[in-house]
């Protein structure tokens, strides 16, 4: 089991492959991804594997002043 | 007659440096509360804004917006902020996130210490603007008015100052007045005065007063007519210049208010006087 954004999912074996599972084009700007607290770079979304209990973060721009 | 409005309110003299980048508008609009991307998009347009800024929060996969899309559609800067956080290490992260999701190293840093009333808190703050300059950022941090705690965060590095006019979501205007006085004739960058502001009147005065820029969102997003409200401001904030560049009548030199003289001697404390 892993934790994305404080609910569990099905691990998953790397942030692309859970991003991709989950819906989110890689493509798309806008996207950030934390891995346990750390920014994930987005040039390392294919290799930054996933341990169980992993606690991911997908976070993006919404409106704010 | 469309010649004429042109005229008007075309931008006067030059535009507003930030670190390396050069606005064409010294009105920054905070993209919160508008009730559609339609209107926000109106809004942008009818501002005359360059940059606007955006929050960063958790997404689904469903709800990935086009926001940042409308943005760049619109052809203005996008500025990330830090808002919801309460430490310097969450305003830090959520900074670091925001570089990576949208390719921009300049942040409006926000670490607030009350729920209730969204007002800075001083000791994080400094600590994350040390942080994030040293990182890289262009640091635009959102500010009290105290002057001591603006020449710290300038002192850190930061790119410019924001400091507030009155409690933000109030509408009150420039109540801070006396205190920004202050900040704007000690700052040596750039000063965008955030938050209170309700009335274009507002936005005029300030830049009078000499402030560099302000960012506006409540007073814009949450009047009955925000495209038309929006326009408003950025006639406001170019008379403001205008007028702050021709030298109002009788304001003496630029940047003077009256500053304090001590009513107590400044002698050093007991054991300095010995080293």
């Amino acid at each position: 089991m892993i934790y994305v954004n404080g609910d569990e999912q099905q691990d998953a074996t790397t942030v692309a492959a859970l991003l991709e599972r989950l819906g989110f084009g890689e493509r798309a700007r806008g996207l950030a991804v934390a891995l346990d607290g750390e920014v994930v770079p987005r040039s390392e979304w294919h290799s930054a594997q996933l341990a169980p209990g992993a606690r991911v973060e997908v976070v993006g721009a919404t409106q704010g002043g | 007659m469309q010649h004429k409005e042109a005229e008007i309110i075309s931008p006067p003299g030059e535009g507003l440096t930030i670190g390396a980048r050069t606005l064409r508008s010294r009105l920054i609009l905070g993209s919160g509360g508008f009730t559609s991307l339609e209107l926000l998009a109106g809004a942008v347009e009818a501002s005359g804004t360059a940059l606007v800024t955006v929050a960063m929060r958790r997404v689904e996969a469903t709800a990935r917006g086009s926001l940042i899309e409308l943005l760049d559609g619109l052809g203005v800067g996008v500025l990330p902020n830090t808002a919801g956080c309460f430490t310097a290490r969450d305003a830090v992260r959520t900074a670091q996130l925001a570089r990576e999701a949208l390719q921009t190293n300049w942040i409006k840093l926000e670490v607030i210490g009350d729920e209730q009333t969204l007002l800075p808190d001083a000791a994080e703050l400094l600590v994350a603007a040390e942080q994030l300059v040293d990182d890289g950022f262009v640091v635009l941090p959102y500010t009290t008015d105290d002057p001591i705690l603006a020449r710290r965060l300038e002192d850190a590095g930061c790119a410019a100052v924001m400091p507030l006019g009155s409690p933000i979501g109030s509408n009150l205007g420039l109540e801070s007045r006396a205190f920004l006085e202050i900040i704007l004739a000690q700052s040596r960058v750039p000063v965008v005065v955030d938050a209170g502001l309700g009335a274009p009147s507002h936005a005029a005065a300030a830049l009078e007063m000499g402030a560099d820029a302000v960012l506006v969102n409540t007073a814009i997003a949450a009047s009955e007519d925000p495209v038309a409200m929006a326009r408003a401001f950025r006639l406001g904030v170019e008379a403001g210049r205008i007028a702050r560049e021709a030298g109002l009548a009788g304001s003496g030199s630029r940047r003077s208010p009256s500053l304090a003289g001590a009513t107590s001697p400044l002698t050093a404390f007991l054991g300095e006087d010995g080293r």
